[in-house]
């Protein structure tokens, strides 16, 4: 889970990593009365996942109460790059006089935490890294010995920030790395980490990443979940335990694994179509699993044929045939579905189908048959008479 | 031979008194394995169906002399359960468990491939090994592997399966399969297991099914090309994935532009891998290779 901005720097802030003052608001007078409490002069600032926020205008500088309601206004409800501003952040505006890049991430390569910091801050680290690979200082952190000062130091000295800032950075860095730690984060990036006029280091974005597999050890994430809004079709896919992603095309796709999964949406893209979803109904699925997955499918609109491809190891696919004869008769199927069985139980569950035919079924002998089938169907748009592809 | 499990493996399984595990166990009995001990904390003494149970891996180790683990314990006391393992000596353990924090596995991993005994974690959130014909550590169906020269290894399960499932259709049967699972620090990479498939008397090819995300399969193409005489056909999924999207596995996801399914077949083929576009095509140059 991708955590906001001000749900970032609140969790920074409980590892002591100095982040401006601030408040999150819903509405403009909240925000007014946020900028009240601060007082002075104050950043607006739009709390969506999503970069390039600043130059769409949703950060703004406002020198009063009064202006703060009138950026919230204009920032609340701004559609920026598809996601919907629900909140702003009202900080205390500061006196920046320099800006630098740092994060602690883990290192798949090296089986490592490694930490990234850079002279130049506010920059895309990406293309930095490509553009300009010298400006930024790698360094590897052992997960067993966990972060020294003279890492700290490496990082600091290594990226060459200004001098002013260096003993508060390296002070800055292992609190961070803490942070990163102890909140099971894939990822805490600070871009940038700012040097205050008055000779101040601290985070003034925070991009904060935890592991949903580690929701069991902190309790308070399922509250900082909330905030974020999933939409129905997803909502109903998790409920149901299926491993859901919307994509845009328009063959729906349902398999076991996520492997076999991305392989299918693979053939069916080399066929000529484009999936509308992955959907991975996990190992072991019985037939109300298949049924849900149907059903989630079937509430996108766009999807105009769909392909069931089932390799049954633990997942029998006599349950699978059950699963989609229940909801064939359940569900208002308006789509042709295109089933491709094998493994534990085929020959049952392929007999299952062949003795309960329907106008929207037809059975398919191998993947990539299958594969051409559902294409097919979803270009004709046509209405199928059951039976084999 | 084969690699990993053979005709010597002695199997104990962490959370042998659970459902999943319990059944699991009982396929891989039924298959031929030898399951030694079941361990449960605090059900030490009883059986299921007739193994016994010990509170303590280390326990069954020295009362039964198993050489083996598969670890079916719940994600949050999972990472505990492989170092408990490897603490008791045991060489091969074979983590099932799926949804294990990563930080969890960013400490075992390196812990136990820094040790100088050469024990081998597969996984987790794998589906285990099979040396056709003689041992079957984990949830592939036995009944669709036959034994034969060709030596698989692929992160994703169901993969495994498909690609056996090619490779059986036109008579070739395999040493081992392994399952190095779809997390972002798995136990053993590829390179691990091709060092093994390479060093393996019975296995005459290996076919390598990889996937997007990381670089696990850049870095094993390139190990290969300077170590492996045996040929290699390769596969990759998610050729089509969007990036910044995790696809099902842990470690499936293009992040920025790194892990992409391109890359990945472009080093497969400038180490002189060949790559099936689809499982089916990866049966046929394994056929073609065989012949």
């Amino acid at each position: 889970m991708d955590l906001f901005e001000y749900q970032g720097k609140e969790m920074l802030r409980k590892f002591e990593v100095p982040v401006p003052e601030g408040r999150v608001a819903q509405t403009p007078d909240e925000a007014a009365e946020a900028a009240r409490k601060l007082g002075g002069k104050v950043v607006v600032k739009a709390q969506v996942q999503v970069g390039g926020r600043g130059k769409a205008g949703g950060i703004k500088l406002a020198e009063s109460p009064e202006e703060a309601r009138e950026v919230a206004e204009q920032i609340l409800g701004m559609d920026i790059k598809g996601h919907t501003v629900k909140r702003v952040l009202v900080e205390r505006a500061g006196d920046i006089k320099k800006e630098y890049y740092c994060s602690f991430l883990l290192d798949r390569t090296e089986r490592k935490f490694l930490g990234m910091m850079s002279a130049e801050g506010g920059v895309e680290i990406e293309k930095l890294a490509v553009e300009r690979p010298d400006a930024i200082t790698y360094v590897h952190i052992d997960p067993l010995l966990g972060i020294s000062d003279f890492h700290a130091r490496e990082m600091v000295f290594g990226s060459g920030i200004d001098v002013e800032a260096r003993k508060e950075a390296i002070a800055l860095l292992p609190k961070l790395f803490n942070a990163f730690v102890e909140l099971d984060a894939s990822l805490v990036e600070v871009n940038p980490l700012v040097l205050t006029g008055d000779g101040r280091v601290i985070a003034l974005d925070a991009k904060v990443s935890v592991d949903d597999s580690a929701f069991f050890r902190h309790p308070n994430f399922e509250e900082l979940k909330s905030a974020h809004e999933v939409p129905e079709q997803e909502r109903f896919a998790k409920e149901k335990g299926l491993n859901f992603i919307k994509l845009d095309g328009d063959v729906g796709i349902i398999g076991n694994g996520a492997g076999l999964v991305m392989s299918t949406l693979d053939v069916v893209k080399a066929a000529g179509g484009e999936p509308a979803n992955f959907l991975d109904v996990g190992g072991g699925a019985n037939a109300e699993v298949l049924s849900a997955a149907l059903e989630v499918i079937m509430s996108n609109a766009e999807v105009k044929s769909v392909f069931i491809n089932i390799f049954g190891g633990i997942t029998r696919c006599d349950l699978v045939a059950e699963g989609v004869l229940n909801a064939l008769s359940r569900l208002d199927v308006k789509v042709p579905i295109v089933i491709r069985l094998d493994g534990t139980n085929a020959v049952e569950g392929r007999k299952m189908l062949a003795d309960a035919p329907h106008p929207m079924l037809v059975t398919a002998e191998t993947m990539l048959g299958a594969a051409e089938k559902a294409v097919e169907l979803a270009r004709s748009g046509a209405v199928v008479g059951g039976g084999a592809a | 031979m084969s690699i990993l499990i053979d005709n010597n493996t002695r199997l104990v399984v962490q959370g042998l008194t659970g459902r999943e595990g319990s059944f699991h166990a009982g396929r891989n009995k039924a298959y031929g394995t030898d399951l030694v001990a079941g361990v449960t904390p605090g059900k030490g003494g009883t059986d299921v169906e007739g193994t016994p149970i010990f509170d303590t891996v280390d326990e069954a180790v020295k009362e039964t002399g198993a050489n083996t683990s598969m670890v079916f314990v719940p994600a949050r006391f999972a990472a505990d359960a492989v170092l408990e393992s490897y603490d008791a000596g045991i060489d091969v353990i074979v983590a099932i468990t799926e949804n294990i924090p990563a930080r969890d596995m960013a400490r075992a991993v390196p812990y136990i491939r820094a040790g100088t005994r050469g024990a081998s974690l597969i996984g987790p959130n794998c589906p285990g090994v099979i040396s056709p014909g003689k041992a079957n550590v984990g949830i592939i169906p036995g009944e669709i592997c036959s034994q034969g020269p060709v030596g698989l290894v692929s992160r994703s399960g169901t993969l495994v399966y498909q690609i056996v499932h090619e490779l059986t259709q036109r008579g070739l049967g395999q040493s081992t399969c392994v399952g190095i699972g779809g997390d972002p620090i798995p136990g053993s990479d590829f390179i691990d297991i091709l060092e093994k498939f390479e060093a393996d008397d019975e296995t005459e090819m290996v076919v390598l099914v990889g996937e997007i995300g990381g670089d696990a399969e850049e870095r094993a193409a390139e190990w290969a090309q300077k170590n492996m005489s045996k040929p290699i056909v390769g596969y990759i999924a998610g050729l089509t994935a969007p990036p910044g999207k995790r696809m099902g596995h842990a470690g499936a996801i293009i992040s920025g532009s790194k892990g992409t399914g391109q890359a990945k077949i472009e080093a497969f083929e400038a180490a002189g891998i060949r790559v099936g576009r689809n499982p089916t095509e990866v049966g046929e140059i394994a056929a073609e290779l065989r012949s």
